[in-house]
């Protein structure tokens, strides 16, 4: 495929239509009854906002704390549920549901030519369900707290704290509702509600992302909507599943709390996949390198990833073998990874590279992903993981993946979409700057906890020697910087929101189906149904359109 | 392309062909919008599979480990009341599957009828699993109330179901407790799904005796069919799990 030429934006359109899904209809309750994918994602990326803030504040509470050596800030009672408090609303309340609810939402009707997703009322209890499961995790956190690490680990949580375990584990159950009710709606769409001639290898590599992702939600939550559940019985009525003492064994709840907790992680980064599929092969003006092989390997992704849960556990006492089998397992989910990244960068070979901001970000994800992925390698092989699990080195890991893939994906989505969301473009020279940033503060805040960790320092403490001081000092100053690069968006986008320069309907000359209708999008999405006639990333199809539409006008 | 906003505004007017009134806007077709919600549904079911699949796996697991407790436990349950509930359980999917039938052949009468017949054998099932918790009660097996080991360290040699049972060690003994913490959730979540099915069942007598249903729009009968069905089976392996693969 050849590259074309970039033009940007596009101003052929350049007023925002009167009508559309934003000005249909006015008032609080035309938001909050809303059946409309689009509002609904609008409804998830300001409460997720809200959410990132409160678990970035806590993460700052973190660093703040480890500045020194000795427990000056807060008490070891009080760090221990503020990092509690940091991982539950991170995970539960923000990656999981970050790129799925927001862009998801919004993107995967109009991405496959359809109305709405197929089933309206129920995306809207999932946002309630969010939105209920959020307020009680921030009244279980006014009201005292929950210290026993996001993983609610036994017998700790049934048996010794005496904290809120009870209400952050019935906030996660009922997250973890509004997390498979997103899935199943994704899935069903997906199926039911593809345009005439979208076909499944027509589809845009980020619904298949979303697809596999969507898989995961449906099938690993409700386990452990369950271990929860046994969780709450245990210590309420005193059932003996995880006591020992009536016969009861605790690693079971680990099997069943990483049986869901391992696929959760893919349900986290598979959508941010999705996203950098979008972007790399829009700002390098070619089709993804083998379509094919990276819309298979997020199925791949999310069939390994069910199989794999038990190296969190090497240090936990399970049998040799056992060890052994989930090492090995491990190291495949290194492959369907490895696709994605070495195709993404085949597509930039010989491509006409812009870069602007979502491609920013791409790259950003594309490096940081790329050492997280093999960081997890050194966690995956036994011998190892016994020397660097539970140090700084695992929790320098997960942030690679987490904070430098998923949030780096999550914000060049946010980017590149935000002209179809809102019709306007966000200002290009700050957004660069503020991916700049953030990338060279994520590296400060994270790349010296890989050091640490070698040199042993533990994770979950307050304290630590001395000698590890410099290295955390690093750390909490590259936090700081993160913490601009995070907060720089939320202006400007804010601020976009009036000023920006209007986007029309195709500012990054993209061929997806959700570019060719106007932005904002019509509720309906759609004036006529689109027929898909050509292939994803086809961009010579765009020129002929562009052709087409030259000689009709002239 | 539809970049031209006089097309946008005006397509949406221009929808007002014909189609039933419970045809939501966003799909193209009934066929296309029955399809979605069944295959919705059955996806749901899938969730629901995973959800006890959890509790499954644990009993699998401590039943291989604590044979001796378990089978030592398993005997203190009815078979009787449970083959009388699995009975009313299996009535019950038979009248669901014929209202179903009446639904789809618009016979309101029969739908009501077959509505009602699910509702009772529905709450026949809970009352003899209230009579069958009772009992648990009144002998002190419920964990974490008062539990005592005494019917398996001193089987009950008048019982004709306890009386063959050798007196089990203290060590095995406490693992008595597991099986009823594991009898009660997976029973009690079982009873949970079956609350809320006859919470919606009530609904739809209602409903269907207003003709909701017999009007060709069968979506919400059939995938209540399919959640009830669901629900006995699930009965279905739970009754042989708990009170049967253990008796000689």
């Amino acid at each position: 495929m050849s590259a074309t030429i970039v033009s940007l934006p596009d101003q052929t359109t350049a007023r925002i239509p009167k009508v559309n899904y934003l000005t249909k209809e006015n008032g609080i309750l035309s938001w909050l009854l809303t059946g409309d994918h689009k509002r609904i994602a609008i409804l998830y990326l300001i409460s997720l906002s809200f959410f990132f803030f409160i678990g970035g504040a806590l993460a700052g509470l973190i660093r703040l704390e480890l500045l020194t050596p000795q427990t000056d800030l807060m008490a070891t009672d009080t760090y221990n549920k503020v990092f509690t408090m940091h991982g539950v609303i991170m995970i539960f309340f923000f990656l999981v549901p970050s790129v799925p609810a927001t862009l998801g939402n919004f993107l995967i009707p109009l991405m496959i030519g359809a109305k709405d997703l197929a089933l309206p009322k129920i995306n809207l209890l999932s946002w309630y369900l969010y939105m209920a499961g959020g307020i009680l995790a921030i009244y279980t956190m006014a009201t005292g707290g929950v210290d026993t690490g996001w993983t609610f680990t036994t017998p700790l949580s049934t048996h010794y704290v005496n904290t809120n375990v009870l209400t952050t584990g019935l906030a996660a159950f009922i997250a973890g509702f509004s997390s498979i009710f997103t899935g199943l709606n994704f899935i069903v769409t997906i199926h039911k509600m593809r345009a005439p001639g979208m076909t499944w290898f027509r589809l845009p590599l980020f619904v298949w992302a979303h697809y596999a992702a969507s898989i995961l939600m449906v099938l690993a939550t409700p386990v452990v909507a369950i271990a929860i559940v046994l969780i709450a019985l245990e210590r309420t009525i005193g059932i003996g599943v995880f006591d020992p003492a009536k016969g009861g064994d605790p690693l079971l709840f680990q099997h069943l709390f990483w049986f869901y907790s391992h696929p959760a992680v893919y349900i986290m980064i598979l959508p941010g996949m999705g996203v950098i599929s979008e972007t790399i092969s829009t700002f390098s003006r070619k089709r993804v390198f083998g379509y094919t092989a990276v819309a298979f390997s997020s199925v791949a992704i999310a069939i390994f990833g069910f199989f794999v849960w038990a190296h969190h556990m090497f240090i936990m006492g399970i049998s040799n073998y056992a060890v052994l089998v989930f090492s090995l397992l491990t190291m495949l989910v290194a492959v369907p990874s490895a696709i994605k990244i070495f195709n993404w960068t085949f597509t930039l070979y010989k491509g006409s590279i812009t870069f602007e901001t979502p491609m920013l970000y791409t790259f950003g994800f594309m490096g940081l992903f790329t050492i997280g992925g093999l960081t997890g390698v050194f966690l995956g092989t036994s011998g190892t993981d016994i020397h660097l699990t539970e140090t700084y080195f695992i929790v320098a890991h997960f942030h690679f993946v987490m904070v430098g893939g998923m949030l780096m994906a999550f914000l060049a989505g946010i980017h590149f979409w935000w002209p179809k969301m809102t019709g306007r473009m966000y200002p290009e020279k700050i957004s660069q700057l503020a991916a700049v940033v953030t990338f060279i503060g994520f590296n400060f805040t994270f790349f010296p906890q890989f050091i640490l960790g070698t040199l042993g320092m533990p994770r979950r403490y307050a304290s630590y020697p001395p000698e590890f001081q410099i290295l955390n000092v690093f750390s909490t100053a590259g936090a700081t910087i993160l913490g601009v690069g995070y907060l720089l968006p939320v202006l400007y986008l804010t601020w976009s929101l009036k000023y920006g320069a209007i986007a029309g309907n195709n500012p990054w000359q993209a061929t997806g189906l959700e570019w060719q209708t106007q932005s904002p999008p019509l509720t309906e999405n759609f004036a006529v149904m689109p027929i898909m006639d050509h292939e994803a990333y086809d961009y010579e199809w765009l020129e002929r359109q562009k052709e087409i539409k030259v000689t009709h006008v002239g | 392309m539809s970049d031209s906003p006089t097309i946008a505004q005006v397509a949406p007017e221009a929808d007002h062909h014909e189609h039933p009134p419970y045809l939501r806007h966003h799909f193209e077709s009934t066929e296309q919008q029955a399809d979605a919600a069944g295959f919705a549904m059955w996806l749901f079911l899938l969730t629901e599979v995973m959800f006890f699949g959890g509790l499954f796996t644990a009993y699998l697991i401590y039943r291989n480990w604590y044979y001796p407790a378990f089978v030592a436990a398993s005997h203190q349950l009815s078979i009787p009341l449970g083959g009388f509930n699995t009975l009313l359980l299996i009535t019950s999917s038979f009248t669901m599957a014929m209202g179903v039938w009446c639904a789809e052949t618009r016979r309101k009468g029969g739908l009501v009828l077959c509505l009602i017949l699910t509702f009772i054998l529905g709450l026949g099932f809970l009352g003899v699993k209230t009579v069958e918790y009772r009992e648990k009660i009144e002998k002190h097996h419920v964990p974490g109330f008062h539990f005592s080991l005494q019917s398996f360290t001193h089987p009950d040699k008048t019982n004709p179901a306890t009386k063959n049972d050798l007196p089990l060690g203290d060590d095995m003994a406490r693992h008595v407790e597991l099986y009823f913490s594991l009898y009660f959730l997976m029973t009690g979540m079982h009873a949970v799904h079956m609350i809320i099915g006859i919470a919606i069942l009530g609904f739809m007598i209602f409903r269907a005796q207003a003709g909701a249903y017999t009007s060709g729009h069968v979506t919400f009968v059939e995938n209540f069919g399919l959640y009830w069905h669901f629900v006995d089976i699930v009965w279905i392996f739970l009754f042989p799990l708990l009170y049967l693969i253990s008796r000689h």
